[in-house]
Formats: C-alpha cells, sequence, structure tokens
C-alpha cells in the first residue's frame, strides 16, 4: 500500500510573510478591545494565525499576540489564559474569530473596576500580513518521497499546507492529510496527521510528528 | 559553490533553496541602495553582506554611497539627534545645505532602479530627484517616535514621497500616510563578527587582549554611553560577587569625539579601579574578531541598555550560544524571549538576580544559549533579511 504512486503528485509551496504596520497601537485592554473592532482582517490574521509562522522553533509563550501581550505586557494574566484558549481553526472564517476576541475581552472589562494597562511595558502594535506563496517546485508522488522532501523543506511549507490551507480551503484536516487519503489511500495514516494539533506546537515540531507518523508507517509495511 | 549556498550550513533546513525560489519572480531586477557610508555603523554592515547576496540570487543590486561637505555631515548629525528627541538648534541656512548636498549627490549618482531604498534622513531628500518609474522605498533604521517636531516636519515633507517606509520595530516609527513595513536588522553568520573560531584562533586573540580564562566572565560590549548603563552593570556585578567569583569585562568603542562618552568612561574607570576582576577595554572600530572572541569566551553576555536602538550585539551573542541578560528597552525585548532565549530585565537588582541565578544553573544556562542560537538563526540572520527584501518586490509587483 505504501509504494503506492499518486495519480496526482503533492506539490509543495512555501510562503514569506511580510508585515505591515497599521500606525495603531494600544496601551490599555479598552483600547485594544476598540482597535480590534475596527482593524481589517488581515490584521486579525496576523496577530493569530500567522503568529505560528513567526514562531517556527519556540511556540510563544500564549499561542497568540493579544494573549501573549494581556499577559506578558500588561500582566493580566487571566484575559491571558483567557485569549490563550482560543483556537483560530474553531471559526469558520477571520470574522467570527474577531467576534470572539471581542466577546471575551468585553466580557472580562465588564467585572473590572480599572482598565488594566501597561505601565514600563509595550504597548500593542497592530500590525497586518502579507503572505506571498511560492511553488517549490518540489514535488512528490509516494509517501515515501513525501517524508523526504518534507524532512529537508523550508518550515514555511510546512505552515501553508497546514495553517494557510486550513483557511483556504476551509478543511481543517489540511493539505497533508487531504492527499495522503485521497492520493495514496491510506485513511489511518492521514486521519493520524489530521488530528496533530498544530496549534500547542511549533512549526518544526508538526514536522517531526509528521515525519514520524510517516516513518512508523513504512517501517509496519515494510514487516508485512 | 555560490556565495549563498555557503550559508546553506548555518541557516535553517530548506531556507537557501527557498530564498532561490522566492528570488525567481523578481530575477534581474535593479535594486539601488544609497546611505551616507560605506564603513561603520550598522547600516554599512548589513549592506556590506546583503548587496552581494542580492547580486548573487539574480538581481542587479547596486550600493551608492551619498557625499558632503563637513556642513552637511553636521546638519544629519543633529538631524539624526533631535529625529530621536534630543533638543537640536538647526539655522534654515543649514537645512538649505542638507538640500542642496542632497541635490548635487542627485546629479552625480546614477538612481536608476526597479527599487530604490534610501536609508535614513542623511540621502532622504534624493526623492526629489527620483528619475520615474521604480519604488522608492525610504529605510529608517533609527527611532522617530519622539523626534522634535521642527526637524521631523522638514524631513516629513520628503519621507510621504515615498512608495514605503521600513522600520526596525513598529514602536520606532510614526504615522505617515504609505505603507509602512517592519524589517528587523540582521547579522552575518559569516562575517569576522560572527563566524566560527578555531579554539587556538581564539586563544591567540584572548591572549592578545590579556583577559585571563581562570573565572566566568560576565560581558558587556557596547559604547561607554550611559543609555547603556556601564555602571549598573558594574552595580549589577558586585551583587553577583557576593556569591560567585566571576569577572567583569566591559568592552566598547573608544570616545574621542564624544565629550559626554570621554566622563562616562572616566566614571566607569573610577568605578572599577580597585576591583582587579573588572576589565575596561577600549577596542578599535574594526575590532570584529576580538568582540567575536570575547562573545564566545563569555559565560554571560549582558546588554543592560536603557534605552536602544535595534541592539544587534544581543543576537550576536545569541548566535554564539549564550544566554543574554538585556535592558527592557528597544529591539532586546523582540531578541529576547523572556525566559526562553534570555532574560529582559530593568533594574541592576534584577540583573544581578538573573546572572546568581544562572550561574548557579548551568543547565538552564546551556538550554538557553541553545535556544537562543536556534531563535536567532531563525530570525536575525541575514538570509532573512534577503527574504524580505524579495518579499517586499513581489509586493509591489503584485
Amino acid at each position: 500500500m505504501a509504494k503506492k504512486v499518486a495519480a496526482h503528485p503533492f506539490f509543495f509551496t512555501g510562503c514569506w510573510e511580510l508585515r505591515q504596520m497599521l500606525g495603531r497601537s494600544a496601551r490599555d485592554e479598552r483600547q485594544l478591545l476598540d482597535a480590534i473592532e475596527e482593524i481589517p482582517l488581515d490584521s486579525i490574521y496576523y496577530h493569530t494565525h500567522s503568529f505560528f509562522l513567526r514562531h517556527k522553533y519556540i511556540a510563544g509563550p500564549y499561542p497568540n499576540d493579544f494573549a501573549t501581550w494581556a499577559a506578558i505586557q500588561v500582566r493580566d494574566r487571566v484575559l491571558g489564559e483567557k485569549l490563550g484558549v482560543l483556537d483560530p481553526y474553531e471559526f469558520i472564517d477571520l470574522e467570527s474569530l474577531r467576534a470572539a476576541i471581542v466577546t471575551i475581552i468585553e466580557e472580562h472589562l465588564s467585572r473590572l473596576q480599572i482598565i488594566p494597562r501597561v505601565i514600563y511595558e509595550e504597548p500593542f502594535h497592530f500590525m497586518q500580513s502579507r503572505i506571498i506563496a511560492v511553488p517549490t517546485g518540489l514535488e512528490s508522488r509516494t509517501l515515501t518521497e513525501f517524508r523526504e522532501i518534507l524532512a529537508s523543506a523550508d518550515t514555511s511549507v510546512i505552515y501553508y499546507h497546514t495553517f494557510e490551507a486550513i483557511l483556504r480551503l476551509g478543511l481543517r484536516n489540511g493539505d497533508f492529510a487531504i492527499w495522503i487519503e485521497e492520493q495514496l489511500d491510506l485513511p489511518e495514516l492521514a486521519d493520524k496527521i489530521a488530528n496533530l494539533d498544530p496549534y500547542m506546537i511549533s512549526l518544526d515540531s508538526i514536522r517531526h510528528r509528521i515525519i514520524r507518523l510517516c516513518d512508523e508507517f513504512l517501517e509496519r509495511e515494510a514487516w508485512k | 559553490m555560490s556565495l549563498l549556498d555557503t550559508y546553506r550550513e548555518v541557516t535553517p533546513k530548506g531556507t537557501i533553496d527557498f530564498l532561490r525560489c522566492l528570488a525567481e519572480k523578481v530575477r534581474g531586477r535593479k535594486i539601488l541602495h544609497v546611505n551616507s557610508t560605506r564603513v561603520g555603523g550598522g547600516v554599512a554592515e548589513i549592506l556590506r553582506s546583503l548587496v552581494p547576496l542580492l547580486q548573487d540570487i539574480g538581481l542587479e543590486a547596486r550600493w551608492e554611497v551619498i557625499t558632503g561637505t563637513e556642513d552637511y555631515f553636521t546638519v544629519t548629525k543633529s538631524f539624526h539627534n533631535a529625529l530621536q528627541g534630543q533638543e537640536q538648534d538647526l539655522s534654515s541656512a543649514l537645512l538649505q545645505t542638507y538640500v542642496e548636498v542632497n541635490q548635487k549627490n542627485a546629479r552625480n549618482l546614477s538612481l536608476d532602479g526597479d527599487y530604490v531604498i534610501i536609508h535614513d534622513p542623511q540621502p532622504a531628500a534624493l526623492i526629489l530627484h527620483k528619475p520615474g518609474g521604480g519604488k522608492w522605498i525610504w529605510r529608517c533604521h533609527i527611532d522617530i517616535s519622539h523626534p522634535q517636531r521642527k526637524v521631523w516636519n522638514f524631513l516629513r515633507q520628503y519621507v510621504v514621497q515615498y512608495d514605503g517606509a521600513i522600520f526596525s520595530l513598529p514602536r520606532f516609527a510614526q504615522r505617515l500616510p504609505i505603507p509602512q513595513f517592519l524589517i528587523f536588522p540582521s547579522i552575518d553568520p559569516l562575517s569576522d563578527k560572527n563566524r566560527e573560531l578555531s579554539t587556538q584562533e581564539q586563544e591567540q586573540i584572548l591572549d592578545r587582549l590579556n583577559i585571563p580564562r581562570d573565572k566566568p566572565i560576565l560581558l558587556q560590549v557596547s559604547r561607554f554611553d550611559r543609555f547603556k548603563d556601564p555602571l549598573g552593570v558594574i552595580q549589577a556585578y558586585r551583587l553577583v560577587k557576593k556569591h560567585h567569583d566571576a569577572r567583569l569585562i566591559l568592552a566598547g568603542g573608544g570616545a574621542t569625539d564624544d565629550p559626554e562618552g570621554e566622563r562616562v568612561l572616566t566614571e566607569v574607570r573610577q568605578a572599577a579601579q580597585n576591583d582587579p576582576d573588572i576589565l575596561v577595554l577600549l577596542l578599535p572600530p574594526d575590532a570584529n574578531l576580538e568582540i567575536n572572541a570575547l562573545q564566545r569566551a563569555a559565560t554571560i553576555v549582558l546588554q543592560k541598555s536603557l534605552r536602544e536602538g535595534f541592539g544587534l550585539t544581543v543576537a550576536e551573542a545569541m548566535w554564539k550560544g549564550k544566554p543574554v541578560i538585556g535592558g527592557f528597552a528597544g529591539g532586546i525585548t523582540v531578541q529576547l524571549v523572556y525566559g526562553v532565549t534570555g532574560f529582559t530585565v530593568n533594574s541592576p537588582e534584577g540583573a544581578a538576580f538573573r546572572i546568581h541565578h544562572l550561574l548557579e544553573n548551568p543547565e538552564v544556562m546551556a538550554k538557553m544559549g541553545e535556544d537562543a542560537r536556534e531563535y536567532v538563526r531563525q530570525n536575525f540572520l541575514i538570509t532573512r533579511h534577503l527574504g524580505d527584501y524579495l518579499a517586499l518586490m513581489h509586493y509591489w509587483m503584485n
């Protein structure tokens, strides 16, 4: 089964993020809330989804910029934790994600007498992403080829085919799992890859876990 | 082997091949960098590495340097200080000198390019002489968030004519009606300041500098400037000394043209004079190998700045696998992920506590150094900088 050759190869695409500044910042949680309601969706994307592209090796203390700022800069760990458990991929689109963030901050502020703010630390600077997708020219037709290319590809390839694919395709499984299921007819392996939680680990860890799953599968097949 | 390929061993997996893919669409385009000096300073250091890499990857890259009179450089020095918040008195005649020198340079330089990157305020008025076509981008390396208004308003009239601007940190920027991008500066891992040194080479350099290696070394490399807080570093060292027999090295450039710097150096020497374990080293501007060897010999590197630009000495030390304790200032905060790649502190006591903590926990220090090097590999190498410029070109092509 593992030697199956796909009719349609997997084309590996990477990406580069150009970071654009919006020229807007927040010094307290009310200003943060007001700005989140108004900023373009590309900025919501930058501070939630592409956060993972900027933390390729080390996952940040909280998995999005809003949570990290609240916890580290404002030292409001309660809001940091509430925003930190948000899984951006549970939302069908960025507008729904924005609404959820707004609700969390609004509810949090409604229970406080004083608006938490930065004193010595850094204001929140709003940015937006310009994601440039670039085909790498690499393609695989078998699981062995897929594994080999994945092992040596730029980490942005992992981001593009997991995180970006979920937004682009609207499918939670990501490109890797879909190709492995549809083209290699390996639903069990595809399922395991789709069930990896990219939200809690760095891109490099995702790479290692997918490779390990492929290796385990290939080893089992070799014994058959 | 091409120049870019020599970076393959030090960059993250797949980076070099991916950069070539990114460059494919912009191959053959002309990119011109213009700044005010070919030697000395961080901008020249970056361009010396970046321009050959841009050429190697298939662009027609050039680097031009403006020339000017003594009056012009006096005015641009004042500009520099005023934009960073210091009160400066700039007469209309001096501002006129600025405009005229830019005009003269525009006549002498070839400003043709698909992308023209003008670095810092000195050549900013060249935009008046844009030959047409091409995208012009103002690359600001300094913190202009709290400028002297009069000077900023004068400069702003030129800046708004650019197609875009680049800053090193969001907090360094000003409100502008043009697109503004964030690009961190970078270090060249293969330059003399950062390349691997053999044990023998390192020992020779340390011997030449008379550095004993019998105790843990705490090191700060920076100008003797109040904003770098060398006296605060000595205070932190003294607190640590109660628990650990360490040595402190303060290494920095000379201060011959800076009376305030000379005063700080005198104060540092006075503070250090009764302690043979505090070494104050005055290094020439081209002491790249010496800085490299010192950073590699250090146990912990400090950059306890009170105000800072980007502070690339932090990335340099991190690249050598050293835990860094830095002041909560400028770009230090984006390089040091608290507790992971280093610590930011707000006082000499905070610095002392973290030094003490690390010296007591060598395994924490080793892991932090390892993570610090990887963090630099991903975020602060010249190859990432190259990718950012290529991405910027894509942005305007699309």
